[in-house]
């Protein structure tokens, strides 16, 4: 086994990996709320043909999480989050451009449990029951889903009830991961989330958030490409991006 | 911030014991491959040396399959035993054992090589018993290279991430070790805890490096 390099070659790949990177200027990267996953991988491929040369790079998680990204210095150009809070965050750090800040969808919390559960509640206060041993609920510090669902809990008097029972899930799509997999009994997302696994998950709850559910989205103000980060945004708000948006389940902003 | 030692004790809990169980399995695989031969011996080795080279959440997807409600070992124990492995520490302690089993098993076979079959062979002479030659002849030779596996393994367990989150997920209190806690507080924005938490993790592995070095004393880089 000769198989050592010379220093030199591996230099040279080395300076080949960094020039790969730093060519990549036409590349626009979108950091969107993990809810928002399935229809932007539709609607980043339909930007790129609308305009030839640019490349669009999604990365989703918790909206908190993106936030935390970008505050560090994360090369990211366009940021769409699932709340206003976590956008009004991004907007006092003077991360985001707040003049083109724009609500683009909405969306509805629900309560689902497992398909081939025998447990449905009838209303939120059921949760609270002993028969619902785990509800999943996204971790209320970086995931906007938990945050209207603690707000909702919390209103009703039902937080110190149910908070024993929750397992947190990192984003909205690992509480729809675990009651799929009837890890839970019950959990709290979105609509839109509960539509992607109908034969795995059924909703059992609509409930009503005293703050609307609404999706900003903003430039970047450290983005190098923020004429394209416009253009990105304008097309999200274009009739043919909300045809795809409704498609999936969201409502109008 | 009284808040990290319950992580910190409950991710030196899920260490020991995943210690603890390599120490019987891990050097049990290490033994039995370095005396048997039988065909397909160096696929075996392969395979049982898998979790080392394998991506975390790999091994986490493998064993939520596994041990999950609908997986053939969840389902069987939920209906026997009504267990729920999943999101409890229990399987924090199994995803940290699977993990750092090859760590074990291949410093404990690689020690077991090393011990002379002649001395095995003239205690089994003198008239000691199978399990005689094992614990009085073979364990206490092989036992400075299978020392420094425990604590290798003892190491990766402490910093297990991936697969324990995806299988025992982040609650607070019950299944939530020191590197998940690091992770939430990063992602919440709470660098207050996370900087504590971190200074926390770097002494508790310095404690741990240094008790390594005063338990396995220079000899074991001789024997090896």
């Amino acid at each position: 086994m000769q198989s050592v390099q010379s220093p030199r070659s591996i230099l040279a790949v080395a300076m080949a990996c960094l020039l790969a990177v730093s060519a990549a200027a036409a590349d626009l990267t979108v950091s969107a709320a993990a809810s928002l996953t399935n229809a932007f991988q539709e609607l980043g491929p339909a930007f790129e043909r609308a305009n030839p040369g640019t490349k669009v790079l999604l990365n989703f998680g918790a909206s908190g999480a993106l936030l935390q990204q970008i505050s560090k210095g994360a090369p990211v150009d366009v940021f769409a989050s699932a709340d206003q809070e976590t956008m009004d965050q991004a907007q006092n750090q003077r991360l985001v451009q707040a003049d083109t800040r724009r609500n683009f969808v909405s969306n509805t919390l629900v309560v689902i449990v497992p398909a081939a559960s025998t447990l449905t509640p009838l209303t939120l206060a059921d949760l609270a029951h002993p028969a619902y041993q785990r509800i999943t609920i996204g971790l209320p510090a970086s995931v906007p889903v938990g945050r209207y669902t603690k707000i909702v809990l919390e209103r009703a008097g039902l937080w110190p009830a149910i908070e024993p029972k929750m397992i947190g899930a990192q984003t909205v799509r690992q509480a729809l991961d675990y009651t799929a997999r009837s890890e839970v009994d019950a959990g709290f997302v979105y609509a839109t989330d509960a539509l992607l696994l109908p034969g795995k998950v059924r909703v059992a709850l609509v409930v009503p958030t005293p703050i609307p559910v609404l999706y900003p989205i903003a430039p970047v103000s450290a983005s190098a490409n923020l004429a394209a980060a416009q253009r990105f945004i304008a097309f999200i708000q274009s009739p043919q991006a909300q045809l795809v948006l409704a498609r999936f389940g969201f409502g109008k902003p | 911030m009284e808040a990290a030692w319950v992580p910190l004790l409950l991710t030196l809990k899920v260490a020991l014991w995943a210690t603890g169980l390599n120490l019987l399995l891990g050097v049990g695989a290490g033994f039995v491959m370095a005396r048997w031969r039988f065909p397909g011996r160096e696929l075996v080795d392969a395979a049982l040396t898998l979790p080392m080279v394998m991506p975390p959440t790999v091994l986490g997807y493998y064993l939520l399959v596994l041990i999950g409600s609908h997986g053939p070992l969840g389902a069987w124990l939920k209906q026997q035993f009504g267990i729920q492995l999943i999101f409890s520490w229990q399987a924090a302690v199994i995803a940290a054992t699977v993990v750092a089993f090859p760590l074990v098993f291949k410093a404990s076979r690689a020690a077991f090589e090393t011990v002379e079959p002649q001395l095995e062979q003239a205690a089994r002479v003198l008239g000691i018993s199978e399990a005689g030659v094992f614990f009085r002849i073979s364990l206490p030779l092989a036992w400075r290279g299978i020392l420094a596996g425990l604590l290798l393994a003892f190491a990766r367990a402490t910093g297990e991430f991936g697969a324990t989150l995806m299988v025992a997920g982040s609650i607070p209190g019950k299944t939530q070790t020191l590197s998940i806690a690091v992770y939430e507080a990063v992602q919440a924005g709470q660098d207050h805890t996370a900087n504590f938490l971190v200074a926390v993790t770097a002494v508790t592995c310095m404690a741990v490096l240094l008790a390594a070095g005063w338990l396995v004393p220079g000899r074991v880089a001789q024997q090896a």
